[in-house]
């Protein structure tokens, strides 16, 4: 990775900071503590269920929200506040500006995620202390798609900054989350229409990023092992799902009259 | 004080003053509007609605619903309600959300089987909501063990208790009463010795305070229905022999039919009427008994189950 990359990265993550970000956390501890103490109170034997489950779904909306909102911003902002061109004017390319800015986006919610799953493994130890088990393991791996979705949509929500409005992109990018969720069910749909429309079907189906395949919290939350073989498939498509999006984004970029 | 304290001052005041009047309107609004929070929220009652909506996050969903159903069983528990019309779709929608949630299974069909107070008393439904867990857990013996449960207890029904048993007694780690259930209910043994048995899997099974209180109750009021039934059958012997009642427990004591004056689980002392019947001192605390009530008793509303530990 290219020096300037690393630079506009670093710089992203510090301004996404000094945008209080990270202040979501305090969101995601209160929720955390008040599961872990609460649930014990007003349901029944659901105390670790429920620490994994809220947990891991907090840790995925709380980051998808962050991608959508603060990944519309990452070109508009900088070509709002004039500061796109002082960076342009620098031996700098278009294409890695946005590479730059997804990876400091990327960074930034990696991180917000390794501080909330400290938080889960604390409230797991709290509900049943001493006792973490070996399969709490596989909480890491639902994590780590958990940080593939975000690759994507912080991914879908720079491609669509390049060439729309904040509020369109923001629109888009959340409905290709929705849609992504329901992307098994699309392509059930397309099984059973025929000719044409079977292909064109077909084709918007995997259109979408696959967002349910890289959503394994229900197993993890009943300790049900994630194949290896998933894992491996899993990051190889959101990883180039996420380089189709940014690759999308370069071009149209590329292309952007900025004068 | 500044102007703009000043205005600090009384926005501050207004605004706890606000807060106050709302809480105070809304508790008003929930008195006119009694039950109406959770049958808005069951508005949508499919599955699979719910399911689409939770945009995949459908096992926190299951988590809420399931807290949704005990609550709503629990309060109707310790309000002595006996009318528990949401409790199946709650525990369906739960189940459905979350097929994996054996919690919901077992503690559900409980709920759902027990007669009134102490459940919806609906077997049928009971055994619908087992055989759905059934079908997607089948290694679970808990399960085959929950499904025999209500269908010896609550349908008397031995044989379809006894498929239930020996399919569980063959699931990877089952129990080992599980065989020895099946083997009982093809036999039909003792009543008293199978709802024994059957109760005290409950209790070492199950880590719920309040499930374990359940079936110590259950085993206390199997002890009293036969410790009644043993000591009526000494007070017959007794007038057989002397050709009048005893006047107390001291007369059965010295005729040599008693070693000591009974107690009951609870450690009360029996009572011996003046008819020759007995009874129990305390029969608020020794909920499901059948023997032993004095005449004329009116069981409390809500059911007093004692604490376990």
């Amino acid at each position: 990775m290219s020096a300037r990359i690393l630079h506009i990265a670093s710089n992203t993550f510090r301004e996404a900071v000094r945008d209080r970000v990270l202040y979501n956390l305090i969101a995601f501890a209160v929720l955390m503590s008040g599961a872990a103490i609460l649930v014990g109170q007003i349901s029944i034997n659901i105390e670790r269920l429920v620490v994994i489950n809220l947990g891991l779904t907090a840790i995925s909306l709380f980051g998808i929200v962050i991608a959508i909102f603060i990944g519309i911003g990452l070109v508009s902002k900088e070509i709002d506040k004039r500061t796109l061109y002082t960076v342009l004017s620098r031996p700098v390319r278009r294409w890695e500006f946005i590479a730059g800015k997804f990876c400091g986006l990327g960074g930034t919610l990696v991180v917000n995620t390794i501080c909330m799953a400290v938080g889960i493994f604390a409230a797991l130890l709290y509900i049943w202390p001493h006792h973490l088990q070996a399969s709490d393991t596989s909480i890491l791996v639902a994590l780590y798609f958990i940080i593939l979705q975000f690759l994507i949509i912080t991914a879908l929500a720079l491609l669509f900054s390049s060439f729309s409005s904040p509020l369109l992109s923001a629109i888009f990018a959340f409905a290709l989350f929705v849609i992504g969720t329901f992307s098994e069910d699309l392509r059930g749909f397309a099984q059973m229409t025929h000719g044409a429309e079977r292909w064109l079907a077909t084709a918007a189906a995997y259109m979408v990023p696959n967002i349910s395949a890289l959503n394994v919290i229900a197993q993890v939350a009943h300790e049900q092992q994630i194949p290896g073989q998933l894992i491996v498939l899993n990051t190889a498509y959101a990883l180039v799902y996420s380089f189709m999006a940014l690759l999308g984004a370069v071009l149209i970029f590329e292309r952007r009259n900025l004068k | 004080m500044k102007p703009s304290g000043r205005v600090t001052a009384v926005a501050a005041t207004l605004l706890v003053l606000s807060m106050v009047s709302s809480v105070l309107l809304l508790q008003q609004v929930d008195k006119v509007r009694s039950n109406a929070t959770l049958k808005e929220v069951l508005y949508i009652s499919s599955p699979k609605t719910i399911k689409r909506l939770s945009l995949g996050y459908n096992s926190l969903m299951a988590d809420i619903y399931w807290t949704r159903a005990v609550q709503y069983f629990g309060g109707k528990l310790h309000a002595g309600d006996r009318h528990y019309e949401l409790l199946g779709p709650l525990l369906e929608i739960t189940t459905g959300l979350d097929p994996k949630l054996l919690v919901a299974y077992e503690y559900g069909s409980n709920f759902l089987g027990a007669p009134p107070p102490l459940g919806a008393g609906d077997p049928q439904q009971a055994i619908q909501l087992i055989e759905f867990g059934i079908k997607n857990n089948p290694d679970q013996w808990h399960l085959y063990y929950d499904l025999g449960f209500v269908y010896y207890l609550e349908l008397k029904d031995y044989q379809a208790a006894e498929k239930a048993f020996e399919a569980g007694s063959h699931t990877p780690n089952a129990h080992p009463f599980m065989k020895l259930m099946a083997g009982n209910m093809a036999q039909h043994a003792g009543e008293y010795e199978m709802a024994r048995m059957l109760w005290t899997a409950t209790y070492q099974s199950a880590y719920e305070k309040l499930i374990r209180a359940n079936a110590a109750a259950h085993l206390r009021a199997i002890t009293v229905d036969e410790d009644v039934l043993a000591l009526n059958q000494i007070v017959a012997r007794y007038r057989n022999e002397k050709g009048h009642l005893p006047q107390s427990f001291a007369d059965l004591i010295s005729a040599g039919l008693l070693r000591g004056v009974p107690q009951d689980p609870l450690g009360h002392s029996y009572k011996l009427a003046a008819d020759g019947s007995i009874e129990v001192a305390d029969p608020d605390s020794l909920p499901f008994i059948q023997h032993g009530l004095p005449p004329g008793y009116v069981p409390t509303q809500a059911v007093k189950l004692l604490p376990v530990e």
